[in-house]
């Protein structure tokens, strides 16, 4: 394992898709650099090992994705989910993501095929193969092969800073207090969502109850001396992308397998037996991320998905096996419900369905309920009767630094760090202030990342 | 661990694996599980079956341990896989064979030495001889002959009504076009090794560098025992129609195959053991490794002590080296079906599953 030196030309703080694509675009121009990462070797990879494709701008069809993409359907989509990005950076993102799997595929990064694997094609998206994890560890391979020094398990907590000029990074490595000094610093971390502290004083005490969805080591330390320093922040603290997840996957790190998208096949009552919001509202592939807020606001911040047999078949596989039960007040025992408050919701539920279109069950709603169910509103009828557990479950945070088009770090006085540059979560509100696309947050990282990697080369003359 | 808990570990990873889907292209084992809510223990053997053991999938996995969820899906199936071979195992006793596979190995390796050297001449074997049927002095031509039959067509009865045992459990609904269709696909898939590569990536022995040697050992393996194989069959041939009996010469046909195919068996053989040696242990079983280490070592005997005795056919120690030859083929043939070499038509049957169930019309995706 390498030693921390003492010093270098590039510092690169983040160990995912946006630090590695720094340091490997850094040191690809001849820079001497270093990467640190707060987790463990075993760890590594930042979120990145929970993500699986990312979106990338196209002019044609390739190997990897059908169709066209172009840099302006890119920036009209991520302008419909957050109006209020950046436009500069937007543009910057989306003409850069338009060479990323090349560049990605000369790290070595394998993506699949068109038409390999079960997924949907996507037109706006490539797929890692095998996903993030095995795109971060080919990373790492390369990083290492072309000579960048990475350090784990050292997480940078504090900044020294003269005038507009980082000095030094404080580190904790091993448990051990450090100290690094660089010509350049890039910030390729991510946010603050799994510092329950941090999330506390956004959220009130409902945040004890947030899964958090990725890696247990994003806390937020680096931002916070950034902000210390005086950078100027974007978006807002309080907000995130949480969705519905299953109380049952652990409190942190459960990734993609724990989100619940049997929803729209069902109905969510709360403890108290009852519904408390329209299932059918919004289906789009999207619609869980609804469902985050409506928990948080939840008695309990805990509800249960109930479905019947044909609903469990409509949706995808799942995790963890529903609860299942031959009757309706047989599974409300087992989920400590009352059973004649959550059959009364059940037969209410069925009996205010209007089947209108009875070949079209999508279009089937419910009328003279509070809330209504307005679409895909099928019995729940056919035993064994199912039951997920619910919990909001936090991806990422709509807050970090901003930043200028040269993804230096902005200062609150107006001015900009001269030498202290954000890639990846830790800035992507400055595009995502709110919302999400799928595929983003690699390609926030991944592109975001070689820009800082290639600017800070330029910064210290290589 | 119990049949229960191996069933019952293999359904949950099996579970999280539906539910991320992030390996889908890496084998075929993800496509048969995609939208699938339930396992019954056929199905379990089929995916255990269908699986070549590339461990791509653990090396890829956000899940594997230290993560709390300890996903580790080729160690999974390699213990079903282990177990679904003494369940179908037919006759039934030979099943018991798999549990402690390397000492059957080792044991009937020993006592399948010991039959040939007690059909052996005892004055003959000592001695040197030279010309034409020096070999049958040491072992009769009519014993070799008849526990060739024997040896070969008893323990290939077993392996195929094992095999059929395993096809029938596992057989899809399909009219037998749609079967008969697909066997091509299945016998290419079988033959090429295609998912021994991680889809494309290359085997996962080890986390930093996954290749294509492992695919390309195994084919050298096979391909110098079909070789082997040939030189026999060409050899009867030889003895059978035109009456030249063996040993024969070092530029005949029989001699040339047998050297390329021994050599090729060897570098096959070592190369796979090489491999084995240095590959990341978490995600194998040790019960499984022991088996694959047994039976390397006995082809690699069979393919070394062929070599050896052809090197040194004209010497005193001709007669002990037939012996142990013939004694270690014959091991390799009683082994059939009670040992690691069953893997290939179980898996055979498994991607016959697999291409009936990829010929058929795909799910619609979801919007």
């Amino acid at each position: 394992m390498s030693q921390l030196p003492a010093h270098c030309h590039v510092l690169v703080i983040g160990g995912g898709a946006a630090g590695l694509c720094a340091a490997i675009a850094a040191r690809r121009r001849g820079a001497e650099v270093v990467l640190v990462d707060h987790a463990a070797v075993e760890w590594r990879g930042g979120n990145t090992r929970h993500a699986r494709n990312f979106r990338v701008v196209h002019d044609m069809p390739d190997d990897y994705a059908p169709g066209s993409y172009p840099v302006a359907a890119f920036c009209a989509d991520l302008a419909r989910v957050a109006p209020d990005g950046d436009a500069t950076l937007t543009q910057l993102l989306a003409e850069s993501s338009a060479t990323l799997v090349p560049w990605l595929q000369a790290q070595g990064v394998r993506m699949q095929r068109r038409g390999r694997g079960t997924m949907p094609w996507s037109q706006r998206t490539v797929f890692f193969a095998g996903g993030g994890k095995a795109a971060a560890d080919t990373l790492y391979a390369t990083a290492q092969q072309i000579g960048a020094t990475i350090i784990h398990d050292a997480e940078a907590c504090g900044l020294r800073v003269e005038g507009n000029q980082v000095g030094a990074v404080e580190l904790i490595h091993r448990g051990q207090r450090a100290t690094i000094t660089a010509e350049v610093v890039i910030a390729g971390c991510g946010g603050h969502q799994a510092n329950r502290d941090w999330l506390r004083d956004s959220f009130g005490p409902a945040a004890d109850s947030i899964h958090v969805r990725g890696i247990g080591t994003v806390r937020g330390r680096l931002l916070r001396a950034m902000m210390d320093a005086g950078a100027a922040t974007v978006g807002d603290e309080r907000r995130g992308h949480i969705v519905a997840v299953d109380a049952r996957g652990p409190e942190v790190d459960g990734g993609i397998v724990t989100r619940l998208e049997c929803i729209p096949y069902g109905i969510v009552v709360d403890r108290n037996g009852r519904r408390f919001a329209d299932e059918g509202g919004d289906t789009k592939r999207t619609h869980y991320a609804r469902w985050g807020e409506r928990l948080l606001a939840a008695p309990g911040q805990f509800a249960y998905a109930i479905l019947d047999d044909d609903g469990i078949h409509r949706a995808s596989p799942t995790a963890f096996a529903p609860i299942r039960a031959h009757r309706v007040d047989q599974l409300a025992r087992e989920l400590g419900l009352d059973p004649q408050t959550l059959t009364t919701t059940v037969d209410d539920y069925n009996r205010a369905i209007v089947a209108a279109d009875p070949t079209s069950p999508t279009a089937w709603r419910t009328s003279g309920l509070s809330p209504d169910k307005t679409s895909q509103a099928w019995p729940i009828v056919q035993p064994p009767f199912a039951a997920f557990p619910l919990r909001p479950g936090i991806t990422f945070t709509h807050f970090g630094v901003a930043v200028d088009p040269s993804l230096r770090v902005q200062r609150q006085d107006g001015t900009r760090f001269d030498n202290l540059l954000a890639a990846g979560m830790v800035m992507a509100a400055n595009v995502l202030p709110r919302g999400y696309l799928a595929g983003l947050g690699v390609t926030i990282g991944a592109a975001f990342g070689r820009l800082a990697g290639e600017e800070a080369a330029r910064h210290v003359g290589r | 661990m119990s049949a229960d808990d191996i069933h019952a570990e293999a359904e949950r990873a099996l579970r999280l694996c539906s539910a991320c889907m992030f390996c889908d292209d890496y084998c075929a084992v993800f496509p048969a599980i995609a939208g699938k809510h339930d396992y019954s223990l056929a199905d379990l053997g089929y995916l255990a079956n269908l699986c070549h053991n590339c461990r791509g999938c653990y090396h890829a996995c956000q899940y594997a341990p230290p993560h709390a969820f300890a996903l580790n899906l080729p160690q999974a199936l390699a213990r079903v896989r282990q177990r679904s071979y003494a369940d179908y195992a037919r006759p039934r006793w030979l099943g018991r064979a798999f549990a402690h596979s390397g000492m059957v190995v080792v044991l009937v390796t020993l006592a399948s030495i010991a039959a040939v050297a007690l059909a052996a001449d005892p004055a003959a074997l000592y001695t040197t001889h030279s010309g034409n049927g020096s070999f049958y002095r040491v072992v009769p031509l009519a014993v070799m002959m008849t526990g060739a039959l024997a040896a070969s067509v008893l323990p290939l009865i077993a392996l195929a009504y094992s095999a059929a045992t395993f096809w029938r459990a596992i057989a899809p609904h399909a009219t037998s076009a749609q079967r008969w269709r697909a066997l091509p696909r299945a016998l290419g898939d079988a033959v090429t090794l295609r998912y021994l590569g991680g889809g494309d990536g290359g085997c996962g022995d080890r986390i930093e560098a996954p290749s294509r040697r492992r695919r390309l050992f195994h084919h050298l393996m096979v391909g110098g025992l079909a070789l082997n194989f040939a030189s026999t069959i060409l050899a009867a041939l030889y003895r059978g129609w035109l009456h030249w009996e063996a040993p024969y010469p070092l530029a005949s046909v029989p001699v040339g195959l047998g050297i390329a195919g021994g050599v090729l068996t060897l570098i096959g053989t070592f190369g796979l053991i090489a491999l084995k040696l240095r590959a990341d242990k978490a995600p194998t079983v040790p019960e499984t490794v022991r088996m694959d280490y047994a039976m390397l070592g006995l082809i690699a005997s069979v393919a070394a002590s062929g070599l050896l005795l052809l090197a040194l056919r004209a010497s005193a120690l001709m007669g002990t080296l037939l012996v142990l030859h013939l004694g270690l083929v014959l091991a390799l043939f009683v082994l059939l079906p009670a040992g690691k070499l069953v893997h290939a038509p179980f898996r055979l049957a498994a991607l016959w599953r697999s291409a009936i169930e990829r010929a058929r019309p795909l799910r619609k995706a979801p919007d």
